[in-house]
């Protein structure tokens, strides 16, 4: 009997070994989810071969993955590791001490910061920004810009009709002037027995859509957030004349030439309007462009790819997306979190990262010369993030995007007051959030 | 007289513990089991908005628990209801509940009337009506969007078949005029079958001799509907609107997946605003403010009726 009870305990206490040993080599990594985080899955299996530790993953879908991350952030929950979050929550993740903070971990390591694009850095690493504090490591890079039919801009009865219509070629617009030329074109013309419309914007009202799409044509209009010379000093630069222009442009390409029932509309109603063929236009993040290539209506050379047309004079920005990957500070495994992030940077994973569908951000994979003509849309991601430009990353992001949802939606789709009220407004409600936070 | 196990089991009982328990008034036994409750409620219901009362007398914010809390009195408060933008959602949340309220009652009562007639198929027809109101409110608003989507949707179909306007030339849930609309009709559409069973309860509680009575009286069948049967209907019916009123004046899930608030503001409802005040924006001092404002505007509201209908009853 005595035998047999301590046959048992020892084969509890083993058990109970095992699972206190397969607590401490999992991870989990929080994003949103979509088609890189599976990409990710695929490649982390790599990482598990080659530390033992096994990877988790939570990915929530993207129109509450802010309501849920950030509420897990916010309670200090341990569920998350690893958190590759929105650039917008740098600044948040900082102050609030949801990130743990990497320079340390970077030098002991031989991980430069130079070694990304230095916008992503700027974009998804850094904050405050311009300073080198870094409280992620570049993730996955992306930006706003616009793939085109190209087999419909190469018909030669549809170039001919643009012509006579025009006088000048159907060529992938360059300025947003011609953007909306072509987009009037196709509006309501009938390719292949169907009704087409023009392009697909941004026009979500929720979470963010409206404003990547909004200041995706404002910055390139003249929009700044701020006096380059006096911080938070908004006036004139939010609503300058050029600011109000972007703004009755994104207008009128919604009133003139969207498909009918856009007005709630962002990444997946985009996809959907483009790869049924409802448009000759898209607007769109880069992570969505592998899955065209791949796409039986789209893909096979259909599609072509298009960094952010210029504004009215000359100037061209586009909006950053993408993320970098931190370690969230109420994790009880940060070093084997670290040992994650030492293995994501290393050049031959980002460039697996890359061939997987991943938009790396080291430049040793972007830089390198076979990478422009590795995808169709390789150089224009490439030419895309060199004119990047983010929303607010202070640690108010949220109540500040909340407001230019309103001001943006109210004005462009539900055709509220004028566009020059619209950006009063957004001053008026920036301010208050910023006295609020005792910057003004 | 026989010895039970029950009495050899009260003999055994030492005896300070049994005159202790017979010493227990009823009182004292009741709140023995009633204290449970009053605590459960005290800590679920009560202390959380005492807490909220206290927290809309500040700045504070839920995401970031490090900075200090300041007490700014009624700031919080004078915002609010001078912000032209609360306005505009109470007024949104007031068109809401005044047409489902007004068209749930109409139909809800004009189907119970109908149903309450002996037919073939009446039990059939009954379920078949209650079913929208079984389906969930995230069922509901996506089937809706796809109805209402101008290019494959059957409603701009219907339209186009009934007036001749080309389908995809207006939009339900992208139009400021429209959507407003879109909204109630899918309230009304899930919601009337649940007015309509307690209606239909109210007409069946009636009894059949009175009706007898007053065909011998010679009295008409409208005399005999406004005279007796809306009557003795209204208490279900008020109580029915109560119901329905208390739940739309928080309605939430179906008008995000329908609208999302939009187009502009104009559905944006005062739960949806407070929402985003609450978790996206963050503002947790101003939006428990926003939050007490919306609770003595319900519970006023409610408490008023609730009087109304009790007189209704008394007659």
């Amino acid at each position: 009997m005595k035998r047999t009870t301590l046959a048992a305990s020892a084969a509890l206490a083993l058990v109970w070994a095992a699972q206190a040993n397969a607590q401490t080599t999992e991870l989990t990594l929080c994003w949103a989810a979509w088609d890189p985080a599976n990409a990710l899955v695929e490649l982390s299996k790599d990482f598990e071969a080659q530390s033992g530790i096994k990877m988790n993953f939570e990915f929530v879908p993207w129109p509450n993955f802010a309501d849920r991350m950030l509420n897990e952030l916010n309670s200090g929950g341990k569920l998350c590791d690893l958190m590759i979050g929105d650039s917008q929550w740098i600044g948040a993740g900082a102050e609030s001490g949801h990130y743990v903070k990497l320079n340390d971990f970077f030098d002991a390591n031989a991980i430069s910061m130079d070694a990304f694009v230095p916008a992503t850095v700027t974009g998804y690493s850094e904050w405050p920004k311009g300073t080198p504090n870094y409280w992620s490591l570049p993730a996955f890079g992306d930006v706003v810009g616009w793939t085109y039919r190209k087999d419909w801009f190469e018909r030669p009865e549809i170039a001919t009709a643009f012509k006579e219509k025009t006088g000048r070629d159907l060529t992938p617009p360059a300025t947003f002037a011609e953007l909306k030329e072509v987009a009037e074109f196709f509006q309501g013309r009938e390719i292949d027995g169907k009704t087409v419309y023009g392009a697909s914007i941004y026009t979500e009202r929720g979470s963010e859509g409206i404003t990547m799409g909004v200041m995706d044509v404002l910055y390139s209009f003249g929009f700044k957030y701020e006096n380059p010379d006096k911080p938070y000093d908004m006036a004139g630069f939010v609503n300058s004349p050029g600011a109000v222009a972007g703004l009755e442009f994104y207008k009128s390409l919604y009133d003139c030439c969207t498909p009918p029932g856009m007005s709630n509309a962002y990444m997946g109603e985009g996809i959907d309007a483009y790869k049924s063929g409802q448009v000759a236009m898209q607007m769109n993040f880069a992570f969505t462009w592998p899955g065209f290539e791949v796409d039986p209506n789209v893909g096979g050379g259909k599609t072509g790819y298009l960094v952010n047309p210029a504004g009215p004079d000359g100037e061209r920005f586009a909006q950053l997306g993408g993320q970098g990957i931190s370690v969230v500070s109420y994790s009880e495994k940060q070093d084997a979190a670290l040992e994650y992030i030492k293995w994501f940077a290393q050049a031959e994973v980002q460039q697996k990262w890359w061939s997987m569908g991943g938009f790396s951000c080291l430049r040793a994979v972007v830089e390198d010369p076979a990478f422009a003509s590795s995808q169709p849309y390789a150089q224009t991601f490439l030419d895309s993030m060199a004119i990047v430009k983010d929303f607010w990353a202070e640690p108010s992001y949220a109540t500040l995007l909340a407001d230019s949802q309103k001001r943006f939606h109210d004005y462009v789709v539900a055709g509220t007051g004028t566009a020059q009220e619209a950006l009063d407004g957004l001053v008026a409600d920036w301010t208050v959030t910023f006295e609020d936070d005792g910057k003004l | 007289m026989s010895d039970t196990p029950a009495d050899r089991l009260a003999r055994a009982t030492p005896p300070t513990l049994a005159r202790k328990v017979r010493g227990l008034s009823d009182r004292t036994i009741a709140w023995i089991f009633v204290a449970p409750t009053i605590l459960l409620l005290l800590a679920i219901n009560i202390f959380p908005l005492i807490w909220t009362i206290r927290l809309s007398f500040t700045n504070y914010r839920a995401n970031r628990p490090n900075e200090p809390v300041e007490w700014v009195g009624l700031r919080n408060y004078e915002r609010i209801l001078t912000d032209p933008d609360i306005w505009q959602t109470m007024q949104a949340t007031a068109h809401f509940l005044f047409w489902t309220l007004v068209l749930q009652v109409l139909i809800g009562f004009t189907l119970a009337w109908l149903i309450n007639r002996k037919f073939r198929g009446n039990d059939l027809m009954t379920t078949l009506i209650v079913i929208p109101m079984m389906l969930s409110p995230a069922v509901v608003g996506n089937f809706w969007t796809f109805l209402y989507q101008p290019q494959i949707g059957l409603i701009n179909y219907a339209v186009e078949f009934v007036t001749g306007i080309p389908a995809s030339s207006f939009t339900m849930l992208g139009s400021v005029t429209l959507a407003p609309w879109a909204i109630v009709i899918v309230d009304t559409w899930m919601w009337t079958p649940f007015v309509m069973l307690i209606c239909l309860a109210g007409l069946r509680s009636i009894p059949d001799y009175i009706y007898e009575a007053a065909e011998v009286d010679r009295a008409s069948k409208w005399r005999q509907f406004w005279t007796m049967t809306v009557p003795m209907v209204l208490p279900f019916l008020m109580l029915a609107v109560l119901f329905r009123g208390i739940e739309n004046f928080k309605m939430f899930d179906l008008v995000v997946l329908l609208t999302g608030g939009g187009p502009g503001d104009t559905t944006l409802l005062s739960s949806i605003e407070l929402k985003r005040e609450a978790f996206e924006k963050w503002r947790t001092g101003y939006s428990s403010a926003y939050a007490i404002i919306l609770f003595v505007t319900v519970f006023g509201l409610a408490s008023i009726y609730v009087k109304a209908l009790n007189k209704v009853k008394e007659r």
